[in-house]
């Protein structure tokens, strides 16, 4: 259906003969030009362009959107001394003994560790207060002197606090350290989170405008029954296809530029990979999410059901593929799968060539992940593909 | 070399089920303007898009200039230039832009300014494709078919929705297109636009042809080029003929049918109309059978008959009806 091979035309041009008007000539009028085998293909890229760079969503959501979620995200988590551990002490006959306590140790330590900030409250509002996540622990003084701890071992920050006032309060009670250890401070550009987000946010920007700018187009065109219209002219139909699909290689570098001229210059986040390795991941990772568009868009019919399909695609990938958390803390079990997504291999080859400096080549297991994605997805698209 | 355009004994069904197209074969000659005229649902998109080869039929044989779309599809696209019924052009392409893009799918183009300034679309080049009107869309719809100088157009309802100049404007371009040499396919249900502009036409109906010819030929068969459209008031008649409704109905449209030179007879909503070759012999003889029977003139109008007249002849319907 798709693929047409060039024909070499056994016929002659057909000269329709003219009825009997005015002895005119019979071929409608005289070509003054001829194109090329690539005309088609070079027209449909530059008017997919034009029409990109008129759209004035596509420049917001592409260019606008991911530099206000990098600094968003990137000031929420901005590198700072731990947060103050926030404990409710229970009112109790030893309630203020072990607020002294908690308070005495609070000021002995140093400021890079975090500090304790306690209150004392009734049973009751101490424990509503934990289950809202004012408090991360609920420290109970008991009548014979020894303390219980109220709290959650699903929450980080609760586990860390029942430590770090456990070891506060021994420490106030007499206990001494066994072993002198000292601690070095580490938060070097590059080990933030911020550093970590930024790959992570390009990879996913390539995603999202790959498959909206790829599958969302198709579809409306498909709606608006201009595909059709194209295919009752000579266009290749191959052409038409690798044209919207490279149509998105101009934005990703456009994307690519801004979203880590964005990192390095207002975050400070370390280049270290060369620039070339990057725009040449950013093509792939385009032409690969390019390729699922493709697919997601072969058959769909209206603008909502690309909508949902579409969603429906990208939503294992925003959540596994550590765009914004590392995906190690997914079961051992499950990481096979995760490392198999095209959004996965791609983040990672991101943050190896930007913050460590890593070659391509120590990367090719990610790019044949990348490659097999958009090279299966593009062969099973034009089979399924609809035009009309 | 075969006819531009040639089918025979096309069929659709889509789905197993509905039979669009039944049966239909047609033969287009060079330099003709040929319709298919019809209802909508007629299944005259079907047809003219499997004539095509936008679609397969389910049975049947399509040949453009000899050639079939599966041996050749690219040479014949080549050939044919298509407005589709509906297609909204990239809104966001100026019509220059839009007319360049076609030009690059087609071997030897013509230059976009000629066509442009055939399609009196000079002035409006530079503007997006989406702010223009509807007769202006549309000329750009026909535009984009014609700048690959195609030997066959292709127009399903190219006038549907426009004003009376933007229609008058179309056909101006297809009249010229035609007068170049080239051969038109054009679906519509419009009767005066297949009546002005189509030298042959073929009236279509539940996926079937149910008359061929050229417009004069198909208002002959009616054998009147009259019509007679006249009212008579429903009291006095019925006073006069003292019977039943339905019985004095079908005595009275014998009697008009006897009257001179009257070829047929119908009643619309109780307006009659007659076919008639020669209203300065029917009128007379009409006005005194009324008289004679005591009945009284409501209203008598003549005009000339139309393809409309032909249609409801041979369906019992009218064409914008359903």
């Amino acid at each position: 259906m798709a693929t047409e091979t060039p024909m070499p035309i056994p016929v002659p041009v057909p000269v329709p003969k003219t009825p009997n008007v005015d002895g005119q000539p019979p071929v409608p009028s005289v070509p003054t030009r001829r194109n090329g085998r690539w005309s088609g293909y070079t027209h449909l890229l530059w008017a997919r362009t034009l029409e990109l760079k008129r759209e004035p969503e596509i420049i917001f959501w592409v260019f606008v959107f991911p530099l206000l979620l990098a600094f968003g995200l990137g000031i929420a988590f901005r590198n700072k001394p731990a947060s103050a551990t926030s404990v409710a002490v229970v009112q109790s006959a030893g309630a203020a003994k072990t607020l002294a306590l908690l308070q005495a140790s609070s000021d002995k330590r140093s400021s890079a560790h975090s500090s304790i900030q306690a209150t004392i409250l009734d049973r009751e509002a101490a424990l509503k207060g934990f289950h809202f996540g004012k408090f991360d622990l609920v420290v109970e003084p008991n009548p014979d002197g020894s303390v219980t701890y109220d709290y959650d071992p699903s929450r980080p920050e609760s586990v860390l606090s029942r430590s770090e006032i456990d070891t506060a309060l021994q420490a106030a009670a007499g206990r001494k350290d066994a072993l002198a250890t000292s601690n070095k401070i580490s938060s070097e550009p590059g080990s933030r989170y911020i550093d970590f987000l930024i790959p992570g946010l390009l990879g996913m920007n390539l995603m999202n405008s790959g498959m909206w700018g790829v599958g969302f187009a198709l579809v409306e065109m498909r709606q608006r029954k201009l595909l059709k219209r194209f295919i009752a002219t000579p266009m290749r139909r191959t052409d038409f296809l690798l044209a919207l699909t490279t149509s998105r290689l101009v934005l990703m570098v456009i994307e690519v530029a801004l979203l880590l001229g964005f990192g390095v210059l207002v975050f400070h986040m370390p280049m270290l990979g060369s620039i070339v390795s990057v725009i040449l991941l950013g093509t792939l990772g385009a032409v690969a999410f390019g390729g699922v568009g493709l697919l997601t868009a072969c058959r769909a019919q209206k603008i909502e059901t690309v909508s949902g399909l579409i969603n429906l695609v990208m939503m294992p990938m925003w959540i596994f593929s550590g765009v914004f958390f590392s995906y190690q803390h997914f079961p051992a079990k499950a990481q096979p799968f995760i490392k198999a997504l095209p959004l996965t291999a791609l983040n990672d080859a991101l943050r190896a060539t930007i913050l460590e400096g890593a070659s391509l080549h120590s990367q090719s297991l990610r790019l044949l992940i990348l490659a097999l994605w958009g090279g299966v997805s593009f062969i099973l698209a034009l089979r399924w593909f609809r035009w009309t | 070399m075969g006819s531009p355009i040639e089918c025979a004994n096309l069929r659709k069904t889509y789905d197993g089920k509905v039979e669009a197209v039944r049966g239909l074969s047609l033969r287009i000659e060079a330099g003709e303007c040929f319709g298919l005229l019809g209802p909508n649902g007629a299944g005259k998109t079907t047809t003219i898009e499997i004539l095509e080869g936008l679609l397969a039929p389910t049975s049947g044989e399509v040949r453009i200039f000899g050639h079939t779309w599966a041996e050749h599809p690219r040479q014949l696209r080549e050939w044919i230039g298509i407005s589709l019924q509906e297609t909204r052009l990239s809104e966001k392409l100026s019509v220059r832009e839009t007319i360049e893009l076609f030009a690059s799918f087609y071997s030897e183009p013509r230059p976009s300014s000629a066509v442009l300034e055939e399609l009196e679309l000079t002035e409006k080049a530079d503007a997006w494709a989406g702010k223009l009107s509807g007769g202006q869309k549309q000329r750009l719809a026909v535009a984009t078919a014609l700048v690959g100088n195609p030997r066959i157009l292709f127009l399903d309802e190219p006038t549907t929705g426009l004003d009376p100049q933007s229609r008058r404007q179309l056909w101006e371009i297809v009249r010229a297109f035609q007068k170049k040499g080239g051969t038109v396919l054009l679906t519509t249900h419009y009767m005066d636009e297949a009546e002005r502009l189509c030298d042959r036409l073929a009236i279509v109906d539940h996926g079937q042809i149910i008359a061929e010819g050229t417009p004069s030929d198909l208002i002959d068969r009616l054998g009147g080029h009259h019509v007679v459209e006249f009212e008579v008031s429903n009291n006095v008649s019925n006073n006069a003929a003292g019977n039943s409704n339905g019985q004095g109905q079908g005595q009275r449209m014998d009697l008009w049918r006897a009257l001179p030179s009257v070829e047929s007879v119908r009643n619309e909503d109780g307006t009659i109309c007659l076919n008639v070759r020669e209203p300065h012999l029917a009128i007379p003889a009409l006005l005194e059978a009324l008289n004679r029977q005591g009945q009284q003139l409501e209203h008598l109008s003549t005009r000339q008959a139309s393809l409309e007249d032909v249609f409801v002849k041979l369906t019992g319907r009218h064409l914008r009806e359903n």
